[in-house]
């Protein structure tokens, strides 16, 4: 016989298994959490690099001047924003166009779930502006957008002084292929899903979106600013969006390179990049940073309003302006040049960001860790659940097979009940042998109906589970009292008074089938109580009888030759679909 | 008195005799210079320049083909002798912040594209297909003037390519490539064709330039005569950009064709400078990759070839004030005949390299090739075949097989 279907092999195997087993799973679980530590060292950790070769390694030139104009913009922005309290519309429209920009609004508004059924619920509306200043010489076929979410207080005021000041420079230059879209939200990340569910004409949220009245092209990247101060001292930025996605890697390298070349501090996660790679300090301190990043991954927010693009496959990244208490400090000239070096780059883009990688951990803002390098620390982590259903099946059977054996086998954790062990040690020697011996009965598998038996303690010959879950529409196993007709009356002799028994209340089986559940006693087959106590102790009915009764009634093998069985019961259709 | 007439008019008539022997001797100089006008080399000059890349960080390959373009133009041969093929158009992409121009220097010294320049094979008309066309002259009728390269079996021809390459192709348009051999059977085609007259689509010299990656790849399978050609770099090399131009944000040229470019400035019509000047063009200190040349299908020592004799289109003109009597056609014809006669003489010992390594085949064993594992699909399918058998069979049956 083949390896699996030996008994003998099959259960020095389950030993095997079950031995090895515990301290399997505990090295797998230190292995899984040693690799994941170890993912910020050299090796596993690479530098970026960009992919994409339409970005290239040339540097454009950034003639961005407009530092005074953003500063104005923003002051006029935040006094009109106090006088009126929301999102100065008008005035937004008004800047938008003496800038040169074709201006629409959209308005929305929400209906949300606070507080709760029994009071009014809140109602969020307000109104997005965007401008899209179009390619002079391209087909208007793909966009970039420059956002800045406003939220209800007065932040981000810079930001939309920025927006514009950039706005108004990027006006006068001639070499866009792509148009390029300036949307200010009101309620941050609301208005931002509004505006972009009616751009791709969807409705994912239950949002009312007035459609919009202009549109600008298949949108290739996005980017998403906020800046609260005239000066700032570093910018920070965030990748992780709506369920942990995260944008392409090249829009990271992107950034990083223009930080580089115009010298901007910039951080990841809020901490600095650590020079040193060689020595422990580095690698712990991006041991740190990975980690926050993958928190925020789980927590599933998008951590700024780039993670609501990324839903739609637009490649985006939220710049963060901090003002801290360092000595140097970089003012919007230096901001809006960054910015500039990607939006040209950007332009040069011939097809949507895919040379680089999608999903990767970040120890730090030049290094980076692909998925194919991590997942084995996941894979580690979740061999520990398939090791350990091994090791429950494998007890199931041990304990199935030890019901059965003289000396009982002697690793399973089922202990047989010593009354049982001694009266069955006839009929059960001779089930084996006729087992062993009978080559006729290929499909009987040593373990295989044993765990209904724990359930039932009935012989081996019979497959009422599987019969009666079909038949009885329950998932109840058939209690102890086998049909009239036992396979081999041989050997089950000793067992006639029970089928007798149970022959005789078979009318009342359905109602004792409920009664068999572990624990209880079926008051049909009195005669031999103790026989249907289950092997397993009976302190501990609870999960494994139930998983017994549940695995036999999903087993693949029955008993196919039952003649018992066929002339007294009718086969219903799912156990010829089981046996056969 | 008597004497002194006499003497006179000796001394004319030796003046007059040793005049016309001076004269007949001129004569007979003017003549031979005349003869060997029309038994020169090369009467006519081609030039097929190919720039096979698109997209607008491939601007470089463009302003190299142009650049190339603007030197040969400069140096005499007329738009209608040179077929220019670009696969992208520069000057009016959308992301041109100078619009109409091309620039090989930066800091915008040199604009390539000008006023008029005349592209032939444009945008997705730059093919495999039409390039090989145009070398062997399998061109559809209704193909314009300006399409064709009619060359003859007097005319030098430069070829210039560009683009992205690698051992042993040239990649066109981001979707196709050419080969080698491809190329070396299209010149083979080109030279068999010389015994024909007038428009025979072949060649008297040719000189293929080609400015990719391992460049040096693609002319080492030619095998026709009469070939020279160079390479910005060798096999396992890879060629490199020259100068950024932040203000237009790409690379501008490569680095072999800007020496290049450098070189030819510097040339006039009228210049001596020869092949051997071409070759030590851009050293591996400033190309950073190896340029690399072969000769060996030539029949003129370099040194001896003018740049001018495939850059430029130089006429010859020989001015004298004296009259020359050409004989009569049908001994020129005769004598040009011999000539043609000499010349199959001649033509045994060009050198044709060895294509088919005949020798090494019939008369060699096989070489016993390195025995690899089976691996992918066949291994697969044995695995599958195994497994199958020992689940029927039952494991125990392995101890027959071990």
């Amino acid at each position: 016989m083949g390896l699996l279907s030996d008994p003998v092999r099959r259960r020095a195997l389950a030993r095997l298994v079950l031995r090895l087993n515990a301290p399997l799973c505990v090295l797998s679980y230190v292995a899984g959490i040693a690799w994941f530590l170890a993912l910020v060292f050299p090796p596993l950790t690479q530098r970026t690099y960009m992919s994409e070769n339409a970005m290239g390694s040339t540097m454009v030139e950034e003639q961005f001047a407009g530092g005074d104009r953003a500063r104005a913009f923003a002051r006029d922005f935040a006094a009109h924003r106090k006088k009126s309290g929301a999102l100065p519309v008008a005035w937004l429209e008004r800047t938008m166009r003496s800038v040169g920009l074709e201006v629409y609004t959209q308005s929305f508004s929400r209906k949300l779930p606070f507080p709760d059924e029994t009071h009014e619920r809140y109602m969020v509306s307000g109104t997005n502006v965007y401008g899209i200043l179009r390619a002079p010489r391209a087909a208007s076929t793909e966009s970039l957008v420059l956002t800045v979410p406003c939220g209800s207080d007065s932040t981000n005021s810079q930001a939309v002084g920025l927006l514009l000041a950039l706005a108004a420079h990027f006006r006068g230059q001639i070499y866009w292929a792509k148009d390029i879209v300036f949307l200010v939200t009101e309620h941050d990340l609301l208005g931002t899903e509004a505006w972009l569910e009616a751009y791709h004409d969807v409705n994912v949220t239950g949002m009312q979106s007035s459609p919009l009245q202009g549109r600008a092209g298949a949108i290739q990247a996005a980017v998403a600013l906020e800046l609260s101060s005239d000066v700032v001292t570093s910018l920070d930025v965030a990748v992780e969006g709506l369920n942990g996605q995260l944008p392409n890697l090249d829009l990271l390298n992107l950034f990083q390179t223009f930080c580089q070349k115009g010298g901007l501090l910039c951080t990841l996660q809020g901490k600095l990049q650590p020079e040193d790679w060689t020595s422990l300090d580095g690698p712990l301190q991006g041991l740190q940073t990975l980690l926050l990043m993958v928190l925020r991954q789980a927590s599933g927010r998008p951590h700024g309003s780039h993670g609501l693009f990324l839903r739609y496959r637009v490649e985006a990244l939220t710049l963060r302006g901090i003002n801290s208490f360092r000595q140097y400090k970089y003012d919007l000239v230096a901001v809006g040049k960054a910015l500039e070096g990607m939006f040209r780059k950007l332009n040069h883009l011939l097809e949507r960001l895919h040379q680089s990688f999608f999903l990767y951990l970040l120890p730090g803002l030049s290094r980076f860790v692909s998925i194919g390098l991590y997942m084995p620390a996941v894979g580690f982590l979740l061999l520990v659940l398939g090791l350990k259903a091994l090791e429950l099946w494998m007890q199931l059977h041990e304990a199935g097979m030890g019901l059965e054996e003289p000396g009982g086998a002697p690793g399973p954790s089922v202990p047989l009940p010593p009354s049982q062990g001694g009266k069955h040690t006839g009929p059960r020697q001779g089930l084996d042998g006729t087992e062993a011996g009978s080559p006729d009965l290929p499909s009987t598998a040593a373990g295989l109906h044993r765990p209904h038996q724990l359930l039932t303690g009935l012989p081996a010959g019979h497959h009422h589970g599987a019969h009666c879950c079909a038949c009885q529409a329950s998932w109840a196993p058939d209690p102890l009292c086998c049909p009239a007709g036992a396979d081999q009356p041989g050997s089950h002799a000793p067992w006639q008074p029970v089928p007798v028994a149970g022959a005789a209340g078979g009318a009342t089986v359905t109602g004792r089938g409920l009664a068999a559940l572990p624990g209880s006693a079926s008051p049909g087959c009195a005669g031999a109580p103790h026989l249907r106590r289950p092997a397993l102790p009976t302190a501990v009915p609870g999960p494994l009888p139930l998983l017994a009764a549940f695995l036999e009634c999903a087993l693949l093998e029955v008993r196919s030759a039952c003649p018992g069985w066929d002339r007294d019961s009718p086969r219903t259709p799912f156990c010829l679909l089981l046996g056969k | 008195m008597a004497v002194t007439d006499s003497l006179s008019r000796a001394a004319t008539v030796l003046a007059t005799v040793l005049l016309l022997s001076f004269g007949s001797v001129a004569a007979s100089h003017i003549e031979d210079q005349a003869e060997q006008f029309f038994r020169s080399g090369h009467t006519n000059n081609w030039a097929v320049l190919v720039c096979t890349s698109r997209f607008w960080f491939n601007y470089r390959h463009v302003a190299n083909t142009l650049s190339v373009y603007r030197s040969v133009k400069r140096l005499g041969i007329p738009d209608s002798h040179i077929v220019l093929m670009l696969a992208d158009d520069m000057a009016c992409n959308p992301r041109n912040p100078k619009p109409a121009t091309v620039f090989s220097h930066k800091n915008m010294e040199l604009n390539v594209y000008g006023d008029d320049v005349e592209v032939d094979y444009r945008s997705y008309e730059v093919t495999v297909e039409n390039f090989l066309r145009v070398l062997t002259g399998r061109i559809p009728p209704s193909t314009p003037r300006s399409k064709r390269l009619l060359s003859d079996d007097r005319s030098n021809i430069l070829i210039y390519m560009t683009g992205h390459g690698g051992n042993g192709f040239l990649k066109f348009q981001d979707s196709e490539e050419i080969t080698n051999i491809e190329l070396a059977d299209a010149f083979e085609q080109m030279w068999q064709k010389r015994r024909c007259y007038h428009f025979s689509f072949s060649y008297n010299e040719l000189l293929f330039i080609i400015d990719t990656c391992q460049g040096a790849s693609m002319y080492e399978r030619f095998y026709s005569p009469n070939i020279m050609a160079l390479a910005s770099s060798q096999v396992g090399e890879d060629s490199l950009s020259h100068q950024p131009d932040p203000a237009i944000g790409v690379h501008l040229m490569d680095r072999y064709t800007f020496y290049v470019l450098e070189f030819l400035e510097e040339i006039n019509p009228a210049s001596q400078t020869n092949m051997n000047d071409l070759f030590q063009v851009c050293p591996k200190s400033l190309c950073v990759s190896t340029p690399g040349h072969r000769t060996d299908l030539f029949q003129r020592d370099p040194k001896n070839v003018l740049i001018t004799d495939f850059f430029g289109s130089v006429r010859k003109v020989e001015i004298t004030t004296e009259t020359i009597k050409l004989q009569q056609d049908s001994e020129i014809m005769e004598s040009s005949y011999k000539e043609d006669q000499m010349d199959e003489k001649l033509m045994e010992p060009l050198k044709y390299a060895e294509q088919l390594p005949v020798a090494q085949i019939i008369h060699q064993k096989p070489k016993l090739k390195d025995w690899h594992p089976p691996g992918g699909f066949i291994l697969g399918l044995w695995a599958l075949i195994i497994m199958v058998f020992f689940k029927t069979y039952g494991i125990k049956h392995m101890k027959f097989i071990f």
